[in-house]
């Protein structure tokens, strides 16, 4: 991929006889929201913390911003809330800002001036002063994103983002997700919330067992849509004729099921069964959500991690 | 050096918020007022009695006593302080936040091995001002320039704080805690049979102590410090059982000061190839 932000080949990690991750190979563009998708144990925080350099890959090779894997310099560039965020708790709010704004090599007023602006995204203004230590799990999580996000990275490691928001928060997380898109930065975000990788990501990879087995864009190439008519009547024919709107013409009972390309064909299947003395009893469609999409991809074997 | 002042910072605000500093001190206050109440009124009550040198060399006697204590506290302390401050946060998970960000490892490390070694060095001044002072303004006797002692003193600190560090780097905060308590014991029992093996004109023996103290070498500071601290009369007459029978050499100061930036460089060493 030109211009590439992350591009890994053949990472593998492995911790004693523990294969963490087997054979990863991806590339993640500028400007890109990027989803990492796979069962607990598939390898996607080991495979975060091997491109952060905060574990060495047993072998394959990666760029993270053209630099390699351990340039602790091209880091400036990072932001990254890590799954389970803990942080020093006896800092305040903005002290925990102030510190790591200093790691990323921020000083004086425009260190101050970005941690105002970074406590108001996260809202944590009025608490502010208080050590992280009263703070809930919510608030945690809100003042790890803003660390993340101090130095406007060029790259976001989310791991988790939203496990311990409410849904404000959560509302709140992709906001700050779509704001890093829109200046250019790229995010990878991993996440078991599918409705948040679906509401966010551009695209998204798929893991299983330490493998990237499956890419989809879901930007570009909207999923076919599922068709369910429930009809009074039907024969071989009917289902014959209903092949030339789409694909996979089923019949289940008096439901004819069948996926179509876009929306406009719907109507269209309805003027035709009507055409023929059909009667419609019940029509509907959907697209077929990123949860089907996981479960299919991983497959029906799949056991909860 | 921007990001190992700022670990320091955030070791420094960490160690206060969770009144270490505090029990520390609290802990050194007791045990002055403990020495000062002891020393008032414990014989003689100044100088100016009839034996001027006796009672000069029972206050010295004194004062290495309230040294020995103190040097041990200050051991103490040294492996307490950092015994979490690696290990801990490696568990806990906040050691990513901060390695993720564009500092090296080895800043980290530094960074929390100089707050530490600033933080013994202050508390060791403290508790000597406070052991100098009590005696002055008690029994009008002043110790003739402890420094030098004071400065073994805190080698011996900065020999166990970097184990303590280094040992963070490998293994759990219980363990540390174990093995750093275990080097000061080896050292502490080195000196032992090193002192027996003087005493019954044994050469094995010393050589043995000899050896140990190279692999931990903070008992034998402790023992260089409290023979600068004792005058030479009361040396030559092994009047008090605090000044050693065997006087290890001055190269010792600066075997430790090797032995310090060896165990450091291990450490980073061993930090760098950690899985966080």
């Amino acid at each position: 991929m030109t211009g590439a932000v992350i591009q890994a080949r053949g990472l593998r990690k492995q911790f004693g006889s523990n294969l963490a991750v087997a054979n990863l190979s991806f590339s993640i563009g500028r400007g890109e929201v990027f989803g990492f998708l796979g069962p607990n144990g598939a390898g996607k925080t080991t495979s975060v913390k091997m491109l952060l350099g905060l574990v060495a890959p047993t072998s394959g090779s990666a760029t993270v911003l053209g630099a390699p894997l351990g340039d602790w310099r091209i880091r400036a560039r990072i932001g990254f809330l890590p799954e389970h965020f803990r942080f020093h708790d006896a800092l305040t709010g903005r002290e925990l800002l102030r510190i790591h704004g200093r790691l990323y090599g921020l000083r004086g007023a425009d260190l101050e001036r970005r941690i105002d602006v970074m406590l108001e995204k996260v809202n944590l203004r009025e608490a502010e002063n208080r050590p992280l230590r009263e703070f809930s799990k919510g608030m945690t999580q809100r003042a790890g994103l803003a660390q993340a996000l101090m130095a406007d990275p060029d790259l976001v490691f989310l791991d988790e983002p939203t496990s311990g928001l409410d849904p404000l928060g959560r509302v709140l997380v992709r906001t700050l997700i779509e704001e890093a898109r829109d200046r250019g930065a790229s995010v990878f975000l991993n996440s078991h919330l599918l409705g948040d990788v679906e509401a966010t990501c551009d695209r998204v990879v798929f893991v299983k067992q330490g493998r990237a087995i499956h890419e989809m864009s879901l930007k570009d190439a909207p999923s076919t849509l599922d068709v369910e008519v429930r009809v009074d009547r039907t024969d071989g024919a009917t289902l014959e004729g209903l092949a030339a709107f789409g694909q996979d013409v089923r019949l289940n009972g008096c439901v004819i099921h069948l996926r179509v390309k876009s929306d406009d064909v719907v109507p269209e299947i309805a003027r035709w069964l009507v055409g023929h003395g059909i009667g419609i009893h019940a029509l509907g469609s959907r697209r077929k959500s990123l949860e089907e999409w996981f479960i299919q991809v991983m497959g029906e074997d799949q056991r909860p991690g | 050096m921007n990001a190992i002042l700022t670990i320091a910072r955030l070791t420094w605000i960490e160690a206060r918020r969770r009144r270490i500093v505090l029990a520390a001190l609290i802990c050194g206050v007791l045990f002055l007022a403990v020495f000062g109440t002891a020393i008032y009124f414990i014989p003689p009550r100044n100088l100016d009695g009839p034996n001027p040198l006796m009672a000069r060399a029972q206050l010295q006697v004194l004062m290495l006593a309230g040294f020995y204590v103190v040097n041990f506290l200050v051991v103490a302390f040294a492996v307490m302080l950092p015994v979490d401050a690696v290990s801990g946060e490696i568990a806990s998970g906040v050691m990513q936040t901060l390695a993720s960000k564009p500092v090296r490892r080895v800043d980290i490390l530094l960074g929390k091995w100089l707050v530490f070694w600033l933080m013994l060095a202050g508390y060791l001044l403290f508790m000597v001002g406070g052991l100098v002072g009590l005696m002055w303004f008690l029994k009008g006797f002043l110790m003739r320039n402890p420094f030098p002692a004071v400065g073994l003193m805190q080698l011996e600190a900065s020999v166990l704080l970097s184990i303590t560090i280094a040992g963070g780097v490998r293994f759990s905060t219980v363990t540390n805690g174990i093995v750093a308590f275990g080097f000061y014991a080896l050292a502490f029992i080195g000196g032992w049979i090193e002192q027996i093996g003087v005493m019954v004109g044994n050469a094995a023996s010393r050589y043995i102590g000899t050896a140990i103290s190279l692999v931990s070498p903070g008992d034998a500071l402790s023992r260089l410090a409290m023979h600068g601290l004792t005058p030479s009369v009361l040396s030559q007459v092994q009047a008090n059982p605090f000044t050693s029978l065997s006087v290890p050499s001055m190269a010792m100061v600066w075997w430790s000061v090797a032995y310090i930036v060896a165990v450091l460089a291990l450490a980073t060493r061993g930090f760098q190839r950690r899985a966080l």
